[in-house]
């Protein structure tokens, strides 16, 4: 008789690496509202292992016990990676059990996962951040990542849109980042209650007449996917070369690890190939509806 | 003639007692519910003797043979897929370490809204947490007999999706480690078979070509089902493993004129398909076709009920399910096939990425065709034609792709044209 085949502990062992299925397990240590519908949970692991550290870009999966788990991007420092942190949206059954859940619950965390802003590339060059909404949490470590060396770039702009003023992520923060870093931080509402004073229209507005140079600036994109697709097309209509305009893209993830071919989008795995990608690549994706 | 040997036809009960004996949990051919499925073989009358099939667009049915074929028929309606890669799986078993109090719920925060972090931490005791573990696989390693060409070829398509890549499906990983391989060179093929034009059969490659590993361990080719007297197998040698079960079973060398009447029933297999698909040209074809007017005409007879991807052999898209009991106490987590048929699979808040069927269809067909090449170095369909067979409509994948091509050689304007539904021509050819 021969041995039976081996385990799943012995096939995941002999990747080197932990197993990618398995969700560790970290206790929600604060939970912090921050707009309506929008939360940011602070996690720390309990399993005694180390902090989880990440690249700007990257997502985890959270897992709620019981009820289902999604990919979500990590919004904090990747200098400082603990606590983790994500700023999430209350849309569905998960997230609804995420943000509800009470300081001390446990919820299981895979990742990170997927591509990086790798914004140090735009070292020495302009930066233009544009977002809106909830978009601004995956891009605030990329944010962070460029204040941490900010003499290394040249101007740096913060395009912000969101659809009320109630609706302002991060609006503290924000004014931070533009009374002591020196960022550019311009924003818009597209509605406004009567009587607002701050500017109203869509964040793609403010693009051709932000101050910065087209030819030597990379530009990093967040939003729903219309508001990526025609800011990257204003921002290369201004001059910005479509490889330095990177987007962070949606799409369904069941894995986050390039296997449950939920997030295809043509030849890329968003999960594995992205979440951030190049407008280069992208332009072509995006034009085609429903691709 | 080292590596080839003759089986008669009654030896193989020999070779399955051999793989048993081994230790092998021995999947081929079987009969189930008026179909042929992959199943467990513990002896030679297990397999489907003297059973034929026809298999057209939307159409299955066995026939009787009228020889002692063992293998006298073309695609199964399952391939060895749900062998390494079941329909369900479970990834996880979790348990809750202490159960959920009242007290926990209501230490909920009570945030404001200035921007910081205002709740403090639990004053419950009893944190809600919960351990997981892996199921473990305690299963004796798999010997496919009878897999044919297309199957293990996707066998292999799937070594490099599922266990080729920077992260593995684990379950796969195992079950389909130390796997023996009987193949069987195809010698019935179907109405609906395309695998000579695929390059993926009838006649199983010798090597892996993305590896350059053996295809398989033993490789038998019928011959002569209809002659008692003469009914026998050629035996092919493709590993040492191989060797040692062959030489270890009621085998004979085998001559020259063996070897090539072996090669005479693919060569006639080959003949006898009249689907193909060219291969060479069709993953262009189809990145070109992203706005063809030809996916609103497909869509019209496109049910998206999910079938063709269920029998495709190298579809491996999944979703997950959990599964708690009525306390919350303990939970599952299942690794279920799911389907980019479904307009469920591209959901997310807001609603689905792919909304209508052509686009679902779209995504199917490029994928299996087109972007496949990209993403794996090999295309994604392997000519077992099961997608014609089982599709209730009748869809042709072949036709199709001929089409695409065609409307793309012909210049057709894509977006808004209108072509007439009259277009569906099978290419015989």
């Amino acid at each position: 008789m021969m041995a039976g085949v081996g385990t799943i502990a012995d096939a995941v062992a002999r990747t080197g690496r932990a197993d990618p299925m398995i969700p560790r397990r970290f206790a929600i240590t604060r939970v912090r509202q921050d707009t309506r519908d929008t939360f940011t949970l602070l996690l720390d692991p309990v399993d005694g292992g180390e902090e989880m550290t990440f690249r700007a870009g990257q997502f985890t999966m959270l897992h709620a016990f019981g009820v289902g788990e999604v990919p979500i991007s990590i919004a904090g420092d990747p200098r400082h990676p603990a606590p983790l942190e994500h700023t999430i949206r209350n849309v569905g059954a998960v997230t609804r059990a995420l943000v509800n859940a009470a300081p001390g619950t446990e919820i299981g965390v895979r990742g990170p996962f997927g591509t990086s802003w790798d914004a140090a590339d735009a070292r020495g060059h302009d930066v233009v951040f544009v977002t809106g909404g909830i978009g601004l949490a995956p891009l605030r470590p990329a944010i962070l990542d460029v204040l941490a060396e900010r003499d290394s770039y040249g101007k740096v702009l913060l395009l912000y849109g969101s659809r009320t003023p109630d609706d302002i992520l991060y609006g503290a923060q924000m004014r931070r980042w533009a009374d002591l870093d020196g960022v550019n931080v311009q924003m818009t509402v597209d509605n406004a209650p009567h009587g607002y004073k701050g500017r109203v229209g869509f964040v793609t507005e403010l693009i051709g007449r932000a101050g910065f140079d087209p030819r030597r600036a990379f530009a990093f994109v967040c939003g729903p996917e219309g508001m990526m697709r025609a800011a990257a097309s204003a921002l290369v209509s201004r001059g910005v070369s479509p490889a330095r305009v990177r987007l962070s893209m949606e799409r369904s993830m069941k894995c986050g690890i390039g296997l449950c071919g939920h997030c295809q989008l043509r030849e890329l795995f968003v999960c594995v190939d992205g979440p951030v990608l190049d407008y280069a690549r992208l332009e072509p994706l995006m034009d085609v509806r429903e691709l | 003639m080292d590596d080839i040997r003759l089986l008669p036809a009654t030896g193989l009960e020999g070779l399955i007692a051999q793989l048993r004996s081994r230790g092998y949990r021995v999947m081929g051919p079987t009969l189930r519910d008026d179909a042929i499925v992959t199943g467990e073989i513990r002896s030679a009358s297990d397999l489907p003797q003297g059973v034929g099939d026809e298999q057209d667009p939307a159409r299955y049915r066995l026939r009787k043979r009228d020889d002692g074929a063992y293998f006298g028929f073309a695609a199964p309606a399952q391939s060895s897929k749900p062998v390494f890669f079941p329909a369900e799986e479970v990834i996880w078993r979790g348990r809750r370490d202490t159960a959920v109090t009242p007290d926990s719920a209501a230490s909920a925060s009570t945030p404001d809204n200035a921007g910081n972090p205002t709740t403090a931490p639990a004053s419950s005791p009893h944190d809600p947490g919960f351990t997981v573990e892996r199921d473990q696989l305690d299963a004796p390693p798999i010997a496919l007999l009878g897999v044919r060409s297309c199957d293990l070829r996707a066998v292999q398509i799937h070594d490099k999706v599922l266990a080729g890549r920077t992260y593995i499906d684990a379950h796969y990983v195992t079950r389909r480690e130390a796997t023996f391989v009987v193949a069987v060179a195809c010698s019935d093929p179907a109405a609906t078979c395309f695998c000579a034009s695929m390059g993926t059969g009838p006649r199983p490659a010798a090597t892996d070509p993305a590896t350059g590993e053996p295809s398989y361990d033993l490789l038998l080719t019928e011959i002569a089902p209809s002659d008692p007297d003469r009914h026998h197998f050629v035996l092919e040698i493709g590993t040492e493993a191989g060797r040692d079960v062959a030489h270890a079973i009621d085998t004979a060398p085998a001559e020259f004129d063996d070897q090539h009447e072996a090669l005479a029933v693919t060569a006639h297999a080959a003949s006898q398909q009249t689907r193909r698909i060219t291969a060479a040209t069709v993953r262009d074809d189809l990145r070109a076709s992203a706005e063809s007017s030809r996916w609103e005409d497909v869509a019209s007879r496109c049910l998206s009920c999910t079938n063709c991807t269920l029998v495709c052999p190298t579809c491996f898209c999944t979703t997950v399910e959990d599964v708690s009991d009525l306390t919350g106490a303990t939970a599952e987590r299942h690794r279920v096939w799911d389907s980019c048929f479904s307009e469920d699979f591209t959901y997310i808040h807001g609603g689905p990425t792919r909304e209508s069927v052509k686009a679902r269809y779209r995504q199917w067909i490029t994928h299996k065709l087109s972007s496949w090449e990209d993403q794996f170095g090999m295309l994604g369909c392997v000519g077992c034609g099961r997608c014609i067979a089982w599709c209730p409509a009748g869809i042709d994948i072949t036709e199709e792709a001929a089409a695409l091509g065609r409307m793309r050689a012909g210049g057709v304007l894509p977006t808004g044209d209108h072509v007439p539904t009259g277009d569906h021509v099978t290419v015989t050819s």
